[in-house]
């Protein structure tokens, strides 16, 4: 069985698995890290976001075999060392922007993504950077006030 | 590895046993001149329905050895932030810091038996539950400290787990006062609680503890359970729900994928049990691609749904009839219309999981089930085991607001742990699966007639609603749970569950003097259950837009036609509400402003929604703009907890509305993922404004379904102000409006 040398949250990870399997998989299940979330495995919701390289990324399509040495972050490895939230977080916890929060993660990988590129975005940047995150519960409109909210902090 | 807290409740009731308190309750309030302490007074109202077999303190709450209370709540947590609101009440009757409180909800034999977190009834049984045994622990905990320090309740004082003397130094913890033991006390009426005007939480918005965890990953779903030694599991649905195994060939799955451990076979139930979850996700599809299933044509033509309705229904059984309404409905002028909403989806962003252990004669499940002991139930039935012998522990899963599949995926489980006793089987749903496989909310025609009077107001009202059953939750009828119909030797379900949640809301609210409702049930050709509001999403969406059609007819303002029709002050009070915030609402061309109102079951919470949005002249694409909802619950628990139900409440109806049907050809369902069944995206959501009543002195309501269903009428009627199309058929894709 093949080995890949992940960097995953800052720090070199070994693991060993099918070359054909999905980084959603290889973070959750072997890697023990909860925050990406299974949604669809069709790309459709956003659920399994990771920023790979500084950019959200559908983790459940995307075999590991491809990532090769690129820096992969999952929610896990957004706050500080010292347990600091990064903005993103603490402006949803703010705006109490979740209902169940199962699609919290992709929210905030999306959110983070968007504010490494555009620092300043107004309401239609958000609205386009999260196109691609479903909700269900209709927390939306707390989320996008979490994000005018974040950017501010 | 992450798991739960698993409770060591049974474990300390057995070490500590406990004490029974039977003093006569001492009369007496203590008054606002100890600054600490506010004021009581008697309750004297009925106590919920949850406390018929949990009537003691010690049901409810216990006092921890560290002096922390411990609540029990028989709900389980969908989103709805019930966690925080039964840690408010506790805390403000016990005058507690609320991080003193802590919250353990649904698991089979530590927590109350309170049937299903449904019905928008969590704070109404569970929160009032707790208030009542919290008060009544405090009204204990008094007598015993007073007893202990030989000083008169009145001079005692509790707060924050300590009770101390007003008159002296003299003091003691609760848990001290306990020494280990519980209050057996039943909690009955009249019970001392707190004045409202005294209220430090309730009331208030008092933020959610759990989304600081959802924001760092350490919120544990069903998902995101791992056991040592846990192995998953994949079950390969057939292609139809009528769809027979002919052939399964896995002699060479084992070359095909590693990690197999077997595949299980049981009919037409067909499970694989893998190492790693990929690997039970490759060998899923094989077995797929290696088996052959009959596929027989089961469904009606889509485009014939509703003649096809009308066809199998069963003669009409009337559910109200006042007055005389045949003949009132040929005196005036009459209007006609009927409405249809097809099935429409549960669509939970996590599809269904469970965990399930069979360990030494016991079978352990973890769910995200909304019933656990109603689930136990009929997982027994299904494996003719012993409920006793069955554990089941409630952990939170992604948001539905219904039941969708966590029960099926626990029974999925509990099939393959039995099959495979000592691990920890972990089943995982796709969303394909999810999609095709989960119970919908029903389809529903309403056919609506009514008559005016002379002056202009209605003289007779019939509706007539066509509906398929609203609730097939798991009970003892094994059938109930989907593994159970394709086992070697079937469970059909016995009987079509809850039907009369189908005319929820078929009658309205408004005051008319001749009034029938009759409904027509239908067992239908797709799996249906309850989802979010059942009948009331369909009936409300045609009576609000029935009523819009009547002021038109009448010649009068729509919001005015209503307050006409209307005695109950408090109805009239959302409707001026929302009329107030939408007062300075500038209409450009195209756009149009409709409101719509509801009083959830006719019983519950009451909710104002106005919309506005702009229509597409050419493409007929509708842009919400603002949705605005005046809402009434009653007595306010947390003001940001209502308002977040409300707020997302009128966004899942308005993607119902705009957005959502089931479709199927005449063997499968067709909308298997999110671009064959879209919900609303981001760039569809509209700004929300929400204003709440609060009326503390009234007794509180429940509120959580009861946005949407006026959301879907409002958005229908600002289209016809907007472009002058009248909506009968939901959903509205544009081309209902531009045809």
């Amino acid at each position: 069985m093949p080995k890949y040398n992940l960097n995953i949250n800052r720090a070199q990870t070994e693991v060993k698995v099918e070359a054909d399997t999905p980084l959603l998989y290889v973070l959750r299940d072997h890697l023990e890290l909860n925050g990406p979330k299974f949604g669809c495995g069709v790309a459709q919701c956003g659920s399994c976001l990771v920023l790979i390289d500084g950019e959200a990324v559908v983790s459940c399509t995307l075999p590991v075999s491809s990532v090769g040495k690129s820096e992969i972050t999952t929610l896990e490895g957004l706050a500080g060392k010292d347990g600091k939230l990064h903005a993103v977080q603490e402006a949803f916890v703010k705006e109490q922007a979740a209902q169940c929060g199962y699609c919290l993660n992709g929210m905030i990988m999306s959110t983070v993504s968007m504010l490494n590129k555009n620092p300043d975005p107004e309401e239609d940047d958000i609205k386009k950077a999260l196109q691609l995150n479903l909700c269900r519960c209709g927390a939306h409109t707390r989320m996008i006030k979490a994000v005018e909210t974040a950017k501010n902090l | 590895m992450i798991e739960p807290a698993i409770p060591s409740r049974r474990k300390f009731l057995q070490n500590v046993g406990y004490i029974s308190v039977g003093f006569s309750m001492f009369g007496g309030c203590i008054g606002k001149t100890d600054p600490a302490i506010a004021a009581r007074f008697d309750y004297l109202g009925d106590l919920p329905r949850s406390m018929n077999q949990a009537n003691q303190v010690n049901a409810w709450l216990e006092v921890s050895a560290d002096g922390r209370v411990r609540v029990f709540s028989g709900k389980v947590e969908l989103g709805q932030g019930i966690r925080v609101a039964v840690q408010m009440v506790a805390a403000e009757e016990l005058d507690m810091e609320l991080d003193k409180v802590t919250v353990h909800l649904a698991e089979t034999d530590v927590t109350p038996n309170e049937g299903y977190t449904a019905g928008s009834g969590s704070i109404k049984s569970s929160a009032m539950s707790v208030r009542y045994a919290a008060a009544t622990a405090r009204t204990t905990l008094l007598q015993l400290a007073s007893i202990k320090l030989e000083l008169p309740i009145e001079n005692l004082a509790l707060y924050n787990g300590v009770i101390r003397s007003t008159v002296d130094k003299k003091s003691v913890t609760i848990q001290d006062l306990l020494e280990g033991a519980q209050i057996e006390t039943e909690v009955k009426s009249p019970v001392q609680i707190k004045s409202k005007e005294d209220h430090k939480y309730v009331g208030k918005a008092i933020p959610r503890e759990d989304i600081k965890k959802m924001v760092l990953g350490e919120q544990v779903y069903i998902q995101d359970l791992r056991f040592p030694g846990m192995v998953h599991a994949r079950v390969v649905r057939p292609p139809n729900y009528r769809s027979e195994l002919e052939h399964l060939d896995d002699s060479e799955l084992n070359h095909a994928v590693p990690g197999i451990i077997k595949t299980v076979i049981n009919g037409n139930f067909v499970g694989v049990i893998a190492e790693r979850e990929y690997q039970a996700v490759k060998a899923a599809r094989y077995l797929e691609m290696h088996s052959k299933w009959t596929t027989p044509e089961i469904f009606p033509a889509q485009e014939k749904l509703y003649d096809h309705i009308r066809n199998i229904a069963e003669t009409p059984e009337n559910i109200r009839d006042d007055g005389d309404v045949r003949v009132s409905l040929e005196q005036g002028r009459t209007l006609k219309a009927t409405y249809t909403k097809p099935y429409i989806k549960h669509g939970s962003m996590g599809p269904g999981c469970a965990v399930a252990l069979y360990h030494q004669g016991i079978l352990h499940v973890w769910s995200n089930s909304q019933g656990i002991y109603p689930l136990r139930e009929a997982l027994a039935a299904m494996l003719k085991m012993d409920t006793e012998k069955i554990h089941i522990v409630s952990v939170p899963g992604a948001g539905c607001y219904g039941h969708s599949t966590p029960d099926d995926a626990a029974a999925d489980a509990c099939l393959l742990a039995l099959d495979y006793p000592g691990k920890h089987i972990r089943v995982q749903w796709s969303r394909a699966d999810e999609h095709a496989w989960e119970p919908y909310g029903s389809a529903i025609i309403a056919d609506l007639e009514a008559s005016l009077t002379e002056s202009g107001k209605i003289g007779a009202w019939k509706s007539d609603i066509w509906t398929d059953s609203h609730s097939t939750r798991p009970n003892k009828d094994p059938g109930t749970l989907l593994a159970a119909r394709y086992l070697e030797n079937p469970m059909e379900m016995q009987s079509r569950g809850y039907r009369g949640g189908g005319h929820r809301n078929g009658d309205p609210y408004y005051a008319i003097p001749n009034l029938q409702l009759n409904a027509y049930y239908y067992d239908g050709p797709l799996r249906v259950t309850s989802l979010r509001s059942l009948g009331a999403f369909a009936n409300i969406f045609a009576i609000e837009s029935f009523m819009d059609e009547l002021a038109d007819k009448a010649g009068k303002d729509p919001l005015e036609f209503r307050l006409e029709h209307l005695e109950d002050q408090r109805a009239i009070a959302v409707i001026q509400k929302v009329k107030d915030l939408t007062a300075d609402q500038v209409m450009a061309a195209g756009t149009g402003l409709g409101y719509a109102f509801g009083r959830y079951k006719n019983n519950d919470a009451y909710v104002a929604i106005a919309v506005k949005l702009a229509v597409d002249g050419t493409s007929g694409q509708v842009s919400i703009i603002k949705m605005w909802a005046a809402i009434d619950v009653g007595e306010v628990i947390n003001l940001d907890g209502i308002k977040n139900q409300t707020e997302g409440g009128m966004i899942q109806a308005a993607s119902w509305t705009l957005n959502e049907q089931v479709t199927f050809d005449q063997q499968k369902i067709t909308s298997t993922d999110w671009s064959t069944y879209p919900i609303l995206r981001f760039n569809d959501i509209p700004e929300v404004e929400v204003a709440v009543i609060d009326r503390p002195h009234e007794p509180v309501l429940g509120g959580g379904e009861a946005a949407g269903p006026p959301t879907g009428a409002a958005i229908a009627n600002a289209i016809f102000r907007a472009c002058g199309k009248r909506i009968y058929d939901l959903p509205v894709t544009p081309g209902k409006i531009s045809s």
